[in-house]
């Protein structure tokens, strides 16, 4: 019992954080329960449905397959941080101007999986926005007005970039 | 670039000079989601709260003999352990029935399962502790002795006198039947030159909303009063619901909703692990919170649409159809589910089918029996899709036989566009319909002769593409006459209340919810055009029992139309109280004012007289400037409930487009259309995302999903991985058309658009695979969902 509770340290949207942790307990509880950072949300606690997906050292994570030790020494980035950055700000403009999210509560990590997609800097075609985006449920939209909005910022973005 | 920005639209008896209705405004309330800012009841975290985690039978029937708590009780971080028969005190049973379907049975239920579990995942025993991880573990140590009783799991041989009784004291398996005859069938199929007969099958399936089912209870016992954070599609109907269990007032209750994430249908029922939760924070006097993890909500989420339906249809050599015949066989699990029943979605069926159609002669039967497996209840469109399946399976069947084009065979069929008011074979009443005037659109939108020469062209080369359509009506707004004549607590009506803040804004409770359709920003767009208000000034309050106008939430596709037009009322009302004060401050005529972007203006010029902040200033804070005896209102309530009609039926057509891979059996998307009549269209992008979002929850029905049981009742894959949902990947683009019949019923006009996309993709979608494989001669598929294997063993490949 003695490795039940662990001392981690690490950087969440850029505070750095010294704490103990339940050995057992996934980021994603982690980040909601000890962090009340409630913008990551559990779908389905099993690394399918991608709710939870946050960003850790850079790439984009299951928050529901990770555990929250195994970010000691680590950099974790979830949608508050990607938020108040202003990193995404444009995709979750349009997001909001297509209605490319209904109840909502896919939306962080779809906009963290997106931007996963875009940070690679080309214009992908809707053919490989919906391929990167298929590991992300959405149950209402159907995923048009996603491919819509995701396809509308990575032409901006490379319109800017001229 | 795909973003097109909103424009004002042309002008309608419904534009004001600053009108919303008919733009494609942006939902006031998206940014915070967006930013990871909304409140889930999955986020709520109260003081002094608890965990609850359900014990959950493994047997799909079992008699309980023994409960043993006493390892769970000292457990860690352990509150309480309480079984059924302990929460029985707190709480009564309920029997889900409705008196209008007649002779409609069910047993009761308690919250937790006393002596007896009748499916696998009902609740056996609660554990309530300090996390949820805690509540898990400790469940692990409650010790249940079952007796394992036989299942009950084919819905074809429940009624048989060899199979047990789940319930005895019902004296048979037998939850609802109905019959009905119309015309003269007999006659009608001995005189077709072609009947077709074919057996439906439709696969058990369920919403799978993203944020499962969540709640917190929290009972004060000071102050007497239970509030429940509760993600729910109807906050008044569950607040009733919870006070009549616990034997309180319904005062003493208040439900809040806010962020829900996704409803579908599945969170506006009863459901027995909720009922519990409520219970326990009464019995330990705490809040208590419950969210159903994923394989939970698998079980325990009601599923819907396992029927199986045999078909027929007759039709003369010039293509008039002649009748339309069914018997319906559904399973539904060993409760009628409360307070909506589990009857309503046979009874949508047998009023729904060939309800497009000018066909006097209809012919109907439906029965609805128990099963040891989930309950089953109303999920998004709600018979609908069964209903069209069938419908249309059976006439793209009947053209194929006699050689007219499917297309062609609905247009000599379908009910004139002229012909209305009139009233469908099973007797339902249509205001006004477009049925042809939507064909004639889709027609043209898809290109339907330009893919028919690609289809053609490419089976040429090996390749199986299939064009498939389905026509369907849908049921909105719905009147009294769907729960409320039943006996159900559940209102028809909606409210608004609207009032002037001491800046000039309005704020706006209403009695529907948002669960992500919009409805926030149908009601803003309709306040804010009513009274005259830019739009940014306009801020909805929804879900809150103790502060919005009673209501009956989200469900039949009624936001919109109900709400929508208790909310333009309530703008209205407000606008005139508005005026009133104005006058008497500019010693005007009411009558010569009117109020524009949140400004009173002159109403023959145009000139602005008075902004609304400075009105609302004289009025909150010098009110002793204005004449003796005048009285500012500036809070004004309307509320608007269907009376003309039962139903505000829409109706439209899709079509599907896909590929058959012969080798692998695979079915690749390649686009779908949809065409719709909702009336009015107060919201263009909105109607379009509801459609879109509802036609894959359709082709996920067609495709992929369905809750595999095995014989002992079993849910053989009750988790995301296994029970598969449409991907982005797998998706077509979806285009969308519409034709605008407003209903004479409201003043706004507007219908239902929520469940249309649902209603007629599994159809389309059927009929697009059977376009597709029939020229290769292989067996009609009627068996959703149509997966792979099924589609190579029609071919003979398997």
């Amino acid at each position: 019992m003695s490795n039940r509770v662990l001392d981690i340290s690490l950087t969440v949207n850029g505070e750095r954080l010294q704490t103990r942790v339940d050995a057992r307990k996934t980021l994603v509880d982690f980040l909601r329960e000890d962090l009340a950072l409630t913008g990551s949300h559990i779908g389905c606690e099993h690394g399918v449905c991608g709710a939870c997906t946050v960003r850790v050292n850079g790439e984009i994570v299951r928050g529901c397959l990770m555990l929250a030790v195994q970010c000691d020494g680590g950099s974790v980035e979830t949608i508050e941080g990607l938020s108040d950055s202003g990193e995404v700000a444009d995709l979750q403009a349009a997001f909001e101007q297509r209605n490319a999210l209904q109840c909502g509560y896919c939306t962080p990590g779809m906009l963290a999986t997106a931007q996963d997609l875009l940070k690679r800097g080309d214009v992908p075609s809707r053919d490989e926005i919906r391929e990167h985006l298929s590991g992300n449920y959405c149950r209402c939209t159907g995923y048009h007005a996603i491919v819509d909005a995701v396809e509308a910022v990575a032409h901006a973005r490379a319109g800017a970039k001229k | 670039m795909k973003i097109t920005q909103d424009s004002p639209p042309v002008l309608t008896a419904l534009d004001r000079p600053n009108s919303y209705i008919g733009r494609s405004v942006p939902r006031p309330n998206l940014q915070r989601l967006t930013h990871g800012r909304g409140q889930y009841v999955s986020d709520v975290n109260l003081p002094r709260m608890a965990h609850v985690a359900y014990v959950r039978s493994p047997h799909a029937h079992a008699r309980i003999v023994k409960i043993v708590t006493t390892a769970a009780k000292k457990a860690p971080g352990v509150t309480a352990v309480v079984t059924g028969a302990e929460l029985a005190q707190v709480m009564t049973p309920w029997v889900g029935v409705l008196t209008h379907l007649k002779g409609l049975k069910s047993a009761p239920q308690a919250p937790i399962a006393v002596e007896r579990a009748c499916w696998q995942g009902e609740a056996v025993c609660a554990v309530v502790a300090r996390t949820r991880a805690e509540a898990e573990d400790a469940c692990e140590l409650v010790n249940v002795s079952y007796e394992a009783l036989p299942a009950v799991t084919d819905p074809e041989t429940a009624l048989d006198a060899k199979t047990p009784v789940i319930h005895p004291a019902l004296g048979d398996n037998l939850c609802f039947e109905r019959k009905l005859d119309a015309g003269a069938v007999d006659k009608a199929f001995a005189e077709a030159d072609t009947v077709v007969e074919a057996t439906f099958r439709f696969g058990r399936h369920t919403g799978v909303t993203t944020e499962p089912r969540a709640v917190v209870a929290d009972w004060n016992e000071g102050e007497q009063r239970l509030t429940v954070y509760h993600g729910t599609q109807a906050p008044h109907m569950m607040q009733n619901l919870f006070a009549k269990h616990l034997g309180i007032a319904e005062h003493q209750v208040r439900v809040l909703t806010k962020d829900v994430g996704g409803s579908f249908g599945i969170k506006v029922h009863t459901y027995a692990d909720e009922m519990a939760t409520v219970a326990l924070s009464k019995l330990l006097k705490r809040p208590v919170k419950f969210v159903a993890d994923r394989i939970e909500s698998f079980v325990t989420d009601i599923h819907a649409r396992d029927h199986r339906i045999k078909g027929k249809i007759g039709v003369s050599k010039d293509g008039t159809i002649t009748a339309f015949e069914i018997d319906d066989l559904t399973g539904i699990g060993p409760y009628s589910v409360y307070p909506r029943t589990s009857g309503i979605e046979a009874n949508q069926i047998v009023n729904l089918t060939g309800g497009p159609y000018r066909c006097p002669n209809y012919r109907a039967q439906t029965r609805v029996v128990f099963q040891n497996k989930n309950v089953m209840c109303q999920y998004r469109a709600v018979g609908h899709p069964i209903a069209v399946a069938v419908t249309e399976g059976l006439v793209e069947l009947a053209a194929a036989k006699i050689g007219i084009d499917p297309l062609e065979l609905r247009r000599r069929n379908l009910v004139p566009d002229d012909a209305y008011p009139t009233q469908s074979a099973a007797g339902l009443k249509f205001e006004l319909l477009s049925h042809h005037e939507a064909l004639a659109h889709l027609d043209s939108m898809m290109n339907y002769a330009g893919l028919r020469s690609e289809q053609k062209k490419l089976r040429g080369k090996g390749i199986y593409r299939g064009i498939g359509f389905a026509s369907f009506i849908e049921v909105t707004n719905p009147s009294a006459a769907f729960y409320g004549v039943g006996g159900a607590r559940i209102t028809s009506m909606d409210g608004a209340t609207v009032k002037l803040d001491a800046q000039g804004a309005i704020i706006v409770h209403t009695g529907v919810t948002e669960q992500g359709q919009g409805a926030e920003a149908v009601v803003a767009q309709c306040v804010a055009s009513s009274f005259g208000i830019p739009l940014g000034k306009v801020r909805v309050v929804t879900g809150d029992t103790d502060n919005t106008p009673y209501g009956g939430g989200t469900w039949a596709s009624r936001a919109a139309g109900i709400g929508g037009e208790a909310a333009w009322q309530a703008g209205k009302a407000l606008r005139a109280n508005v005026v009133a004060v104005a006058a008497s401050i500019l010693q005007a005529k009411p009558e010569d004012l009117d109020i524009r972007n949140g400004v009173v203006i002159d109403k023959e010029t145009g000139t602005e007289r008075l902004p609304l902040d400075e009105l609302a200033r004289v009025a909150y804070f010098r009110p002793d400037t204005l004449p003796p005896g005048f009285q500012a209102e500036l809070m004004a309530t309307r509320h608007y409930v269907p009376r003309a009609w039962p139903f505000a039926f829409t109706n439209g057509i899709q079509a599907s487009y896909l590929e058959v891979d012969t080798d692998t059996g695979f079915v690749k998307l390649l686009k779908h259309w949809c065409v719709e009549d909702c009336g009015t269209i107060i919201n263009p992008q909105l109607v379009d995302e509801q459609i879109r979002g509802g036609v894959v929850q359709g082709i996920g029905a067609a495709l992929f999903e369905h809750c595999l049981y095995d014989e002992r009742g079993q849910l053989l894959n009750g988790n995301m991985a296994d029970y598969l949902v449409p991907m982005a990947a797998e998706m077509p683009d979806i285009e969308c058309g519409h034709v605008v019949s407003p209903t004479a019923d409201s003043e706004l006009g507007a219908k239902g658009a929520g469940e249309a996309g649902t209603a007629g993709a599994p159809g389309s979608v059927m009929n697009a695979i059977n376009d597709a494989l029939r020229p290769l001669g292989a067996q009609p598929l009627t068996d959703m969902p149509f997966t792979p294997d099924k589609i190579l063993r029609a071919l003979g490949k398997v």
